[in-house]
């Protein structure tokens, strides 16, 4: 045992610190293999053959006329598919292809494998398809007064009689929003020549993937290895599965590997969205401005298949009014199965619909009383030691709604618009010259966002993770999806930190490797795979202590007071040292028949100031700042932070202003980047972020997930920013410009 | 596939003689997203970008090889304008002048400025050369009076341009949109003002009792403009599609001519 | 047929068929998978490259139609050593630039041309020169700052 006496180092690239993330030198030179990169010896490609009516009988289907043709290998249908022929994350609805009747614009029919893209494409255009037209459902409260639901979630709170004096109530429409994640849906299935196979898909958690698949392919979980995949984003829209069962089915049927990618058009309907909503608000409140009563009936567009919806739901009902306090609360939200697209999961799950309508609803509530819009806000803000409005759950932790609140109105407002400045990409319009100077109204709006982190309602919600102690380092196993938010950075910072070791890198094992780590979203990565990462490092660091009876163990080895007892090398000479761990959030309830109990984990809060730039006659907006206060519980790494915040920002101010499926009787009328418009570089604001740091209890290190909020909270800001500028109700997002203009005959 | 990649203005002629329904690629902006998008196979195409002619620019003509790069910091105000609107940068590297034309959108951004100038479109094949008036060029949405066998070599510009051009357009998004209506108003040195707008009809509209209006040499008064606004309204037939209703396109267009007749005093 | 081409500074040739793009070519026939294709449609700018010295977007070029030309995708920007980053690379990573790193191949070539040609752009000239590449994650405020980042170290041959 080696005992020399030299000076302590300090773990490099710990929390707290900006770490810059591992895979950013690859993806800037352009050698990161995202999914449309894999490529597989002998591949052939895969191509979906689509149904064009949004509801129909599906009278035949005869794939003949594409195996007929040349470089075709397989052309398949819902007989086809060797196990169960129905999927679903939460109840197994949707077929794998079309089965007796379409039910939405798109849904897959048949699926074919050949030589190439282009004569895969021609063989799936060439099987005939009949369809018999049926009227499709596409109206939200048609669909609920037909009894088409999903999920009805109720909520009712407090004193039945309690009423307000002072009475606000509208309805607010948000439309379906698409995810838009920039890697469109590809993947890889490998045969592994054993009956089962390797799946590289769209995935953010490969077991609940694997789970669906091994049913479908007739297969058992061991023999379908679902891989880590890498991401062109993702943002909740690869929670579903898309083309992984057909690829899985082409690849055993022929035994070789199968490729597909999605076009953009192919993408707007193989992609869950945000459900669109219609919500009906009253509000009433008494003189002093708190909130005495609030009813909402909320209904969300589920579109044909249950999928993560039922879920979504019970977001949208809890956080149906936000983060405060009111003494009766009364929610019926519904999850409404349609012939619309398909939706699920998208950043905020459920939360950002209600958050736009309640948020408008206390905009002209504050009016109504003629109270400061912030004021009002901060007399009913919930802390710790209050109860959720709607749940009744205790909050225990830190919650700093006030605290965000204040913030954000501190922080100095932007300068005003120069008189003389007339670059026109600094006014509403743009390059398009539409809008003089002096045509430019400005407007100040505010909004606050509340959310859940993790997974509620009871759900038995863990993540694994091992850790490995080598000469070489620490290395962080998990099957956790990265989906460029930047958990691989987080993971390893948290375990530098708990072991004292610099040298960390993280591995994503497939589902055959290592347990679950549940999915990529609900904010819950940095707490579950973070957690599970950190409890798994404190074992190695314990043992590695141990075997040599020392007390600090670093990057130079493992130390007794001022001696180092032996290098990591000498340290690990008879093997790595290693912990496994299956980490647990604490237990959550089940809601009771009033949608009452301690239904989630921990909460998570921010505040938005939107600043914006209106052209009130042509109804064009430029949003100029966006400053937000957020809870983060911990900054881990502040840059990561800022950059989830500026994106989070701007899916929000794009859904407030330009972002929208538009759907016309059930088909989708602009599914392609071309009228589908996502913010540009120009249209992107100023952000000014505030962090608010309350350490959590139930994050590593403190650290609350927090990359939902700033999309949840900055819609509404947006709006009202444009409603303080041009005095327009607007009760429906995105604004378009003939909203904002109003009475057009 | 076929491709013919000529160095001049004959052998591209002479190629489109031999397959006159090959197809023209240009910069391709149009062409490869039909071909990415919807499939469209051609059979043969006749490459144009080697083709110095088409990229020739002087006082009277614009070749149709010009890029939208090139207009925008070009010297015809009107024109450059409007190209700093077509896409993005991308886009505006290879897209041309000729290829806007050909595509003919009810949407493209050069044909309210076409129309606006009176400019003429010259066409050309092996057997000579004919100039037709913009409007004898357009003739419906994606519809050209261009015959099988010919190409645009460009545009011919009227003997004074207008000294006030303006252009504008509008868009949801600050840049990178296609015209939700776009409008160019030109006005010559005796008062002359000649107003098109674009995307509110099946092509480009030209809002003749508007321009009658507002031609002279006095400035219009504000009551003059709101009656100018009034008329190119019902002068144009927009529709309701997924980028806007009608009514907000008839509203626009009425603000955006107003606005855009304001800037040549400007 | 068969189409030549220079590609990052390489000759090479590459057996196409009729109506495929640039982006095609370079991703499967030449294996250079940098350029990305998230839309095929000219939106999106993940596939820009250098085609003779400006950035277009690979997946709107009729690769029949590039024979001859001189390409250069994001695998051919980086320094000569193996290892070594481009200014505009090494700046997204140190801004934090770079999240799902989708739009991040297009949008490095794009602000490399930039930084070559107009070196001294203010922030609205820049983000007019990067509107054509679209980005999903970051809102642009990381990628701006890598930009002007990278702007002051090509001026001043220091640290912003
Ligand atoms: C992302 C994107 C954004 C766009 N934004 C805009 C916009 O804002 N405004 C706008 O107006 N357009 C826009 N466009 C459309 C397009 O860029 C323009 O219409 C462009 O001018 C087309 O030129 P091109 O050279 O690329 O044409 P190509 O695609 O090469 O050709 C277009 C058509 O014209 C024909 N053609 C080309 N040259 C000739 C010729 N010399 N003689 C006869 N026919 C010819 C071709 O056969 C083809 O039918 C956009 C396109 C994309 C992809
Ligand atoms: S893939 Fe070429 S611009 Fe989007
Ligand atoms: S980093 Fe994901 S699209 Fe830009």
């Amino acid at each position: 045992m080696s005992e020399v006496l030299v000076q302590r180092p300090t773990v490099r690239g710990g929390v707290g610190e900006s770490v810059p993330r591992p895979d950013a030198v690859p993806k800037v030179t352009g050698r990161f293999d995202f999914l449309g990169d894999l490529h597989a010896e002998g591949m052939v490609w895969g191509a979906t053959r689509r149904a064009w009516l949004p509801r129909a009988r599906l009278v035949r289907v005869d794939v003949t006329p594409a195996l007929t043709m040349r470089g075709v290998h397989a052309a398949l249908t819902q007989d086809d598919v060797p196990g169960h022929r129905y999927q679903g994350q939460k109840v197994t609805d949707q077929p794998v292809l079309a089965e007796g009747e379409v039910r939405t614009w798109g849904e897959p029919v048949a699926v074919v494998a050949a030589d190439d893209p282009e004569t895969a494409r021609r063989a799936a255009d060439a099987i005939i398809v009949e369809l018999d037209e049926l009227e499709p459902l596409t109206d939200l409260d048609e669909a609920l007064a037909r009894g088409s639901v999903f999920r009805h979630v109720r909520v009712r709170r407090g004193d039945p009689d309690a009423r307000g004096e002072v009475v606000v109530e509208d309805t607010y429409t948000t439309a379906t929003q698409d995810p838009a994640a920039l890697g469109t849906e590809a993947g890889l299935a490998v045969p592994d020549g054993l009956g089962g196979l390797d799946l590289w898909g769209p995935t953010q958690w490969t077991h609940v993937d694997r789970t669906q698949l091994a049913a479908c392919l007739g297969l058992s979980p061991e023999q379908v290895r679902v891989q880590p995949c890498r991401l062109g984003g993702a943002f909740g829209s690869r929670e579903d599965l898309s083309l992984q069962t057909h690829l899985g089915m082409l690849a055993l049927r022929l035994g070789r590997p199968v490729k597909m990618v999605y076009d953009r058009t192919e993408s707007f309907v193989g992609h869950v969205k945000r459900h669109g909503a219609r919500m009906r608000y009253r509000h009433e409140a008494d003189r002093a401005g708190r909130l005495v009563r609030v009813e909402a009936q909320l209904l969300l567009d589920g579109g044909p298949y249950e999928l993560t919806s039922s879920a979504v739901v019970a977001n949208s009902s809890y956080f149906a009014l936000g983060p405060y306090r009111c003494q009766r609360v009364e929610v019926d939200g519904y999850a409404l199965r349609t012939n619309n697209p398909p939706s699920g999961a998208m950043r905020g799950f459920g939360a950002n619909q209600p958050c736009f309508a309640a948020e408008a609803q206390m905009d002209r509530l504050a009016e109504a009383l003629g109270l400061d819009p912030l004021e009002l806000r901060l007399r009913n803000a919930i802390g710790p030691g209050d109860h959720l409005a709607t749940t009744g759950q205790l909050i225990e932790h830190p919650l700093p709604t006030a605290e965000v609140i204040r913030s954000v109105a501190a922080i100095p407002l932007p300068d005003a618009l120069a008189p003389a400045d007339d670059d026109p990409r600094r006014l509403p319009g743009g390059t398009g010259l539409t809008t003089p100077r002096d045509r430019v109204v400005r407007g100040v709006g505010y909004a606050v966002g509340l959310k859940n982190l993790q997974f509620s309602e009871g759900f038995d919600d863990y993540a694994e993770a091992r850790v490995e102690l080598t000469a070489e380092g620490a290395r962080v196993h998990t099957a956790a999806i990265e989906v460029g938010q930047g958990m691989v950075t987080i993971i390893a910072q948290v375990v530098r930190s708990t072991l004292g070791v610099s040298q960390v890198e993280v591995a994503f094992d497939h589902t055959g490797r290592i347990g679950s780590a549940g999915s990529t979203s609900a904010s819950r990565q940095t707490q579950m795979a973070g957690n599970a990462a950190l409890e798994a490092a404190t074992v190695v660091r314990t043992q590695a202590l141990e075997r040599l009876g020392g007390d600090h163990l670093d990057d130079a080895g493992v130390w007794r007071g001022e001696q180092l007892l032996a290098p990591l090398a000498e340290l690990v000479a008879d093997g790595p040292i290693e912990h496994h761990v299956r980490y647990r959030h604490r237990p959550t309830q089940q809601p009771d028949a009033d949608g009452q109990g301690a239904l989630h984990v921990d909460f998570c809060v921010a505040a938005h100031r939107a600043v914006v730039d209106v052209d009130p006659d042509l109804g064009l907006v430029r949003v100029v700042e966006i400053a937000i206060a957020q809870d983060v519980g911990r900054a881990l790494n502040p840059q990561q932070l800022h950059g989830q915040i500026e994106g989070g920002i701007a899916q929000g101010m794009g859904h407030a202003i330009m972002e929208e499926v538009v759907l016309d009787a059930g088909v989708i009328r602009n599914a392609s980047f071309t009228d589908y418009l996502l913010p540009t570089c120009l249209d992107a604001p100023e952000v000014e972020a505030v962090l608010v740091e309350q350490p959590s209890p139930w994050g590593p290190f403190g650290a609350k997930g927090m990359a939902e909020l700033p999309t949840m909270s900055a819609t509404p800001a947006v709006v009202a920013a444009v409603r303080a500028a041009t005095g327009r109700a607007l009760t429906r997002a995105p604004v378009r410009p003939e909203d904002v203009v109003g009475d057009l005959r | 596939m076929h491709i013919e990649r000529p160095e001049g203005l004959d052998e591209a002629l002479a190629a489109l003689a031999a397959d006159p329904h090959a197809t023209l690629l240009a910069g391709g902006t149009d062409l490869m997203v039909e071909v990415n998008l919807t499939h469209r196979r051609p059979a043969s195409v006749v490459a144009l970008r080697r083709v110095p002619e088409l990229r020739e620019w002087d006082e009277r003509m614009i070749g149709a090889g010009v890029s939208w790069a090139r207009m925008e910091s070009g010297p015809v105000t009107g024109l450059a304008q409007l190209a700093r609107t077509v896409g993005s940068p991308q886009i505006r590297a290879v897209g041309t002048l000729g290829g806007n034309l050909g595509t003919a959108s009810p949407a493209g951004d050069a044909l309210p400025w076409l129309a606006a100038l009176d400019a003429e479109v010259v066409l050309a094949s092996d057997r000579g050369r004919r100039r037709l008036a913009w409007d004898e060029f357009l003739l419906g949405p994606k519809r050209t009076a261009r015959q099988p066998g010919e190409l645009i070599v460009g545009v011919q510009l009227p003997e004074a341009l207008p000294p006030h051009q303006a252009f504008a357009k509008v868009g949801v998004r600050q840049a990178m949109v296609i015209a939700t209506v776009n409008c160019c108003v030109v006005r010559d040195a005796d008062g002359a003002t000649r107003v098109a707008l674009g995307a509110v009809g099946p092509t480009v509209r030209r809002a003749r009792r508007a321009e009658a209006l507002v031609s002279g040499t006095v400035r219009p008064s504000a009551a003059v403009l709101d009656r100018f606004e009034a008329l190119v309204r019902e002068e144009i037939a927009p529709i309701d599609d997924h980028r806007a209703s009608a009514a907000y396109r008839r509203h626009a267009a009425g603000v955006l001519a107003r606005r855009t007749l304001e800037r040549c005093w400007s | 047929m068969i189409v030549t081409l220079e590609v990052n500074g390489e000759p090479c040739a590459a057996e196409v068929a009729g109506f495929e793009s640039l982006l095609w070519v370079l991703r499967e026939r030449l294996g250079l998978t940098g350029a990305k294709d998230a839309c095929l449609q000219g939106e999106c700018g993940s596939c820009s490259v250098l085609l003779d010295g400006e950035v277009v977007c690979a997946c709107l070029v009729l690769a029949a139609d590039a024979e001859g030309a001189r390409v250069t995708t994001v695998e051919g920007l980086a320094g000569g050593s193996e290892g070594e980053l481009h200014l505009v690379q090494q700046a997204f990573v140190d801004a934090g630039a770079v999240q799902c790193g989708f739009c991040t191949p297009g949008l490095i070539v794009a602000a490399a041309h930039l930084l070559e040609t107009r070196p001294g752009a203010g922030d609205a000239e820049v983000r007019e020169a990067l509107s054509g590449n679209l980005c999903r994650c970051t809102g642009y405020g990381a990628i701006l700052r890598a930009v002007a980042r990278a702007q002051s170290q090509a001026t001043q041959g220091g640290a912003p």
